[in-house]
């Protein structure tokens, strides 16, 4: 094990990282414009008219494919068509004022000479709905399948016709024991439609409760039913089930998920509440109590804010009015907020950055580099100061930053820092490659100077000379150190 | 039109054919003109069925998108609806139809063809609201596997590995087993079936219960297939979550191919004329069809995209040269030749402009700083560095919110490469990635884990180094421009799936039962018996043909795996390739994720 692990460790150290480049930089871009070259060069031979060439449309359609020609058709006939609603009279009864009832319209009445039952009909109406057929019988299909829809079909047969998209009554099956034979043999189909078809039946011809503790022994079939009432939005038999069944399924995030589909913020928040007490592992509790406990700050956050806001007394609100409420918003988006507007707060207070730090046990990391950026974008150079100065215990200040100042120097300059903000944080950065490179690109003069001057780095000291403005301090500058680099070592 | 499609070693045009004549047929059904109305979801796979030509030919004269309110006006004497099975399509279809104008004459009818399935939910639901009797043909097309290349097929069934693993749906296995049945029709019964997968298993048998169940079915065709190849997705849930490095696998992660057609930013396409001066830059993105209809795509769209640019700027010189040949002609008969040439010629130029333009787009990609750093940890990961500790660059991204897909991406594939996390290191990740994109995604979090795809080391072993050595999945000394191993195609990496179809043909998967093992779900093997006139006896080098079937997913890098695998020249095995869709590491994840409601603002 241990030799393998050398092996490894020897193999990982002598192989030179291979990542994704080009091995040859230089060669490949020249490729590419070499082709992109002979590409425009052969513009001026040949014209342009190889639209006609490609029979493609602007955007690339072929023309005379199927979308290409969805739009082609429909906009010659939008145009008709609203030539001919602007022609009509105003105010004569138009076409939207139709009655939304369609029971004389709907042609399997007609034929059958039936009115339209109200709105819940039995499956089985469905699916034995033969007037269809009647009207436009297949004459190619074989007789044999034009057989009565009441005959004594197995469950097994019957769902067999039902994956071959045939029509069967399955009131025929009115046992409690029919029913499941007629749901195991749908499940064992694999066919998600006959399994939602049936379950459909059973949930019409069931007792919920009966019905719901047959599922507990069919996995599948209980996906199928939640999968189902998710989609027609049958909110209430959901939760019914959530609650039946939570006991032996891990059904917790189901119900924690309806959350979503709750808009009211307090509605929202009751509910989250609720769902704390349900079995979930330690660890999903933690969350969704965190989860709670951020929203409750939110809305009492929000409330005082918004009225802060209006009174327009507040002078950060009123320079920086808010693009958009908090509710609803990430844990750290919510503490960026804070370290925005809540600032100073004392840690008593629900807004206070401090606060929702030790609420929520974030990572100092975390919570300086957004206190970072919050303080960097309101340009508060003196806060970013005291957010990385620590103190020992004899009393000496020292900076500190637990993120390296690499990036708190990338996040200044993002937020536009000023050169002598920026280079104090230069200054800091411990590895001198990085800190040099840094200097060099925000023009951090004299960190780049005295970085030279500590290595004794006279070639590049002097290099650096070009970069820096003729006649300025930084010139005498480095005349000076080379100066003095010269006598020393002279 | 499909040439493209009869190019490989199995004619798929028939299987097109076989498409379109079931198409005829419904539109035959409904006489007299027609418009159709589209769900649009599914105009990109007819498109590959069928052009706008066919059905002119059958009347339809016009054609509509599917929305709420009221049809357009067109008269016609059929309208019919073109959809998925799916209810808010349907309240779209019960809207249209209640708002048609009753006054009007003559009245049109109303047809629904449903696609793959007719469903009885559906049929219900249009009950519930009154309408469904106004429908007088309601059908199915089931469009189950659509050829996408001459060696490509796919359902397009965007839904199928979430339906498998997180909602015990099996209804995308049923259409598969349903779509290799329409494909042993056509191409006759394949002898041999492979597989590996809890799914797999499950296709393979429903297939068997089909053959028993309609006798009818056995089929006098002399067999083109000899090994069918089932391959659970879950087998290897690594390959789709590494960035592909062909140059199709790229143009896919970075722009997304839909139904073989991409939109890219129109900026570097738009016609280069002297004095235009920057005007009527187009502003709608630039619509390509990529296949192997395209000579220079075939050529370049399975190589790894560092071997590209080569290849380009050798057809330039190519083109070049020709055209130049016009100086030369000096004779009326070599002009004439040579503007014969023309549109060939121009053709050539036109893709050739386009693939330059397309490269120069993911160059811009592959060579940006934070692509480096992100495939620099793929691959750390891949090849068995710290992947049992918090990753930096992982932290680093979140620290910056980068797009959270990208965050689970790297999060998923580093727990993938350590057969699960250390609890501590998955318990910081899920709280980092809670406090910074919003607790509701605990939600995703938790398919992710039903998934697989996350999870922590419980049995405290980590199997991946032991598959990576015996499949060979890390190799080091990779060829990208001339390749010799698969890997090239994740530039190091051997697609795991792969490599399971190519040890399946030779030597055989009994010299890896051990690994096997390890991969989760069974591994089996099935054989159906062929009257004795069908068998087949082989001409001494004559390649086998396998149809590989990934079920729940494929992605274009492990397509090209295998098409350099049917290229190889004592390779003895060519591949077609099936799948339920075709995915990227992006789309599959995405897939997965709870759909959450768009923030209130």
């Amino acid at each position: 094990m241990s030799r393998a692990r050398a092996d490894e460790e020897e193999y990982w150290h002598s192989s030179k990282f291979r990542a994704f480049t080009f091995d040859d930089e230089d060669d490949e871009l020249s490729q590419l414009k070499e082709s992109k070259r002979a590409v425009n060069s052969l513009r001026d031979i040949v014209d342009d008219d190889d639209d006609d060439l490609e029979k493609v449309s602007w955007s690339g359609e072929p023309v005379g494919s199927i979308s290409w020609s969805i739009k082609e058709t429909a906009s010659s006939s939008t145009s008709s068509l609203e030539s001919r609603d602007s022609g009509l009279p105003k105010g004569s009864s138009s076409y939207t004022a139709l009655p939304k009832q369609a029971s004389s319209y709907s042609l399997s009445s007609l034929f059958k000479g039936r009115n339209k039952l109200p709105s819940f009909q039995s499956l089985s109406d469905a699916l034995s709905d033969t007037g269809v057929k009647n009207y436009a019988p297949e004459l190619r299909r074989p007789r044999a399948e034009y057989k009565d829809y009441s005959s004594d079909w197995s469950p097994k047969d019957t769902v067999r016709r039902m994956q071959r998209g045939k029509v069967c009554s399955l009131e025929r099956f009115r046992s409690l024991q029919d029913k499941l034979v007629l749901l195991d043999e749908a499940v064992a189909g694999n066919d998600g439609n006959v399994i939602t078809a049936v379950l459909i039946f059973l949930k019409r011809t069931l007792r919920k409760e009966i019905l719901f503790r047959e599922l507990e022994v069919r996995q599948v079939a209980l996906c199928h039913l939640i999968h189902f009432l998710k989609e027609t939005g049958e909110q209430k038999l959901l939760l019914d089930l959530f609650s039946l069944c939570m006991s032996f399924l891990s059904l917790q995030l189901s119900q924690y998920r309806e959350h979503l589909n709750i808009q009211d913020v307090e509605k929202r928040k009751e509910f989250l509440k609720g769902c704390i007490g349900l079995p979930f592992s330690a660890e999903d509790a933690s969350h969704i109590q965190d989860h709670y406990t951020l929203l409750e700050r939110q809305i009492i956050i929000e409330a005082s804010d918004r009225q802060l806001e209006r009174a327009g007394q507040s002078e950060i609100f009123r320079k920086y009015p808010r693009k958009a409420s908090i509710l609803n918003m990430p844990l750290v988006t919510t503490l960026f907020y804070s370290c925005f507007y809540h600032y100073t707060e004392a840690e008593g207070t629900f807004s206070s950055p401090t606060n929702l730090k030790k609420t929520f046990k974030i990572p100092d990391k975390q919570y300086v580099l957004t206190a970072l950026a919050a303080r960097a974008k309101l340009r508060a150079w003196n806060d970013i100061d005291a957010l990385f100065t620590t103190k020992n215990w004899l009393g000496y200040t020292k900076k500190k930053a637990p993120i390296g100042f690499h990036r708190v120097v990338e996040i200044l300059q993002r937020n536009n820092a000023p050169v002598q903000v920026l280079q104090e944080y230069v200054r800091l950065v411990e590895d001198v490659e990085t800190r040099l490179n840094l200097a060099t690109k925000y023009k951090c003069h004299d960190v780049v100077i005295d970085t030279y001057r500590d290595l004794k780095d006279r070639i590049q000291l002097a290099a650096y000379r070009c970069k820096v403005e003729r006649g300025s301090a930084e010139e005498e500058k480095i005349d000076s150190i080379l100066n003095n680099m010269v006598r020393n070592t002279a | 039109m499909a040439a493209h499609l009869s190019s490989g070693r199995v004619n798929l045009t028939a299987l097109r054919e076989a498409g379109r004549r079931e198409l005829r047929e419904f539109l035959d059904k409904c006489a007299g003109s027609k418009a159709i109305v589209w769900d649009e979801y599914l105009t990109g796979p007819f498109g590959l069925i069928a052009q706008y030509s066919l059905l002119k030919e059958h009347e339809v004269e016009k054609m509509f998108t599917l929305k709420p309110g009221r049809l357009p006006q067109a008269d016609v004497k059929n309208v019919i609806f073109f959809v998925r099975p799916r209810l808010e399509l349907m309240d779209i279809i019960t809207d249209n139809v209640l708002r048609e104008d009753r006054g009007r004459a003559p009245q049109r009818d109303f047809h629904i063809l449903f696609v793959p399935r007719r469903s009885l939910l559906c049929e219900q639901w249009l009950k519930e609201q009154g309408v469904l009797g106004s429908f007088i043909h309601r059908e199915q097309y089931s469009l189950d596997l659509i050829p996408f290349d001459g060696d490509l097929l796919s359902m397009e069934s965007e839904s199928a590995f979430k339906e498998c693993y997180l909602e015990s749906d099996q209804t995308s296995l049923y259409h598969a087993a349903k779509g290799l049945m329409t494909l042993q029709a056509l191409y006759g019964t394949i002898p041999q079936i492979f597989g590996k997968g809890e799914c797999a298993r499950h296709v393979a048998n429903m297939m068997i219960r089909m053959k028993r169940e309609f006798p009818g079915s056995q089929n006098s065709i002399f067999p083109v297939f000899d090994t069918l190849l089932l391959l659970d997705r879950n087998v290897d849930l690594l390959t789709p979550l590494a960035t592909q490095l062909t140059y199709e696998g790229l143009i896919d992660e970075i722009y997304g191919i839909q139904n073989t057609y991409v939109k890219l930013p129109p900026e570097k396409f738009a016609p280069k004329k002297q004095g235009d001066g920057g005007k009527d830059l187009p502003t709608e993105p630039k619509k390509l069809q990529l296949n192997s209809a395209e000579e220079l795509y075939a050529e370049i769209r399975d190589k790894n995209f560092n071997a590209v640019g080569s290849v380009l700027s050798k057809k330039a010189k190519i083109i070049s040269a020709a055209f130049e040949e016009r100086h030369h002609a000096k004779t009326v008969g070599e002009i004439k030749q040579f503007v014969s040439q023309l549109p060939h010629m121009q053709a050539a130029r036109s893709s050739l402009a386009n693939h330059t333009s397309i490269a120069e787009l993911i160059k811009d990609i592959t060579t940006s700083e934070d692509f480096f750093d992100n495939l620099t940890v793929e691959q750390e990961f891949m090849s068995g560095i710290d992947t049992d500790k918090v990753n930096n660059y992982i932290e680093d991204c979140i620290a910056q919110k980068h797009p959270l897909i990208k965050i689970l991406r790297l999060v998923c594939l580093q727990s993938v490469c350590n057969s699960g996390l250390k609890q501590k290191v998955l318990d910081y990740y899920k709280k980092e990635i809670l406090q910074t994109y919003g607790y509701e995604h605990i939600l995703t979090l938790n398919n992710l884990e039903k998934a697989g795809l996350l999870k922590s080391q419980t049995s405290g072993r980590n199997n991946y180094p032991t598959i990576r050595k015996t499949l060979r999945l890390w190799m080091d000394d990779v060829n990208e421009q001339n390749p010799n191993d698969i890997s090239y195609v994740y530039s190091g990496y051997a697609p795991l799936s792969v490599r399971l179809a190519q040890l399946l043909a030779r030597p055989g998967w009994r010299s890896i039962e051990e690994v096997l093992k390890m991969l989760p779900g069974p591994h089996f093997e099935e054989r159906q018996q062929l009257p004795t006139g069908l068998q087949k006896k082989r001409q001494h080098g004559e390649n086998r043909v396998t149809l590989v079937f990934f079920l729940g997913g494929v992605t274009y890098a492990e397509i090209a795996a295998l098409r350099f695998l049917s290229q190889m020249e004592d390779g003895g095995t060519e591949y077609v390739i099936a799948t339920t869709k075709l995915i990227n590491g992006t789309s599959w994840i995405k897939s997965l994720m709870e759909k959450l409601e768009p923030a209130p603002f």
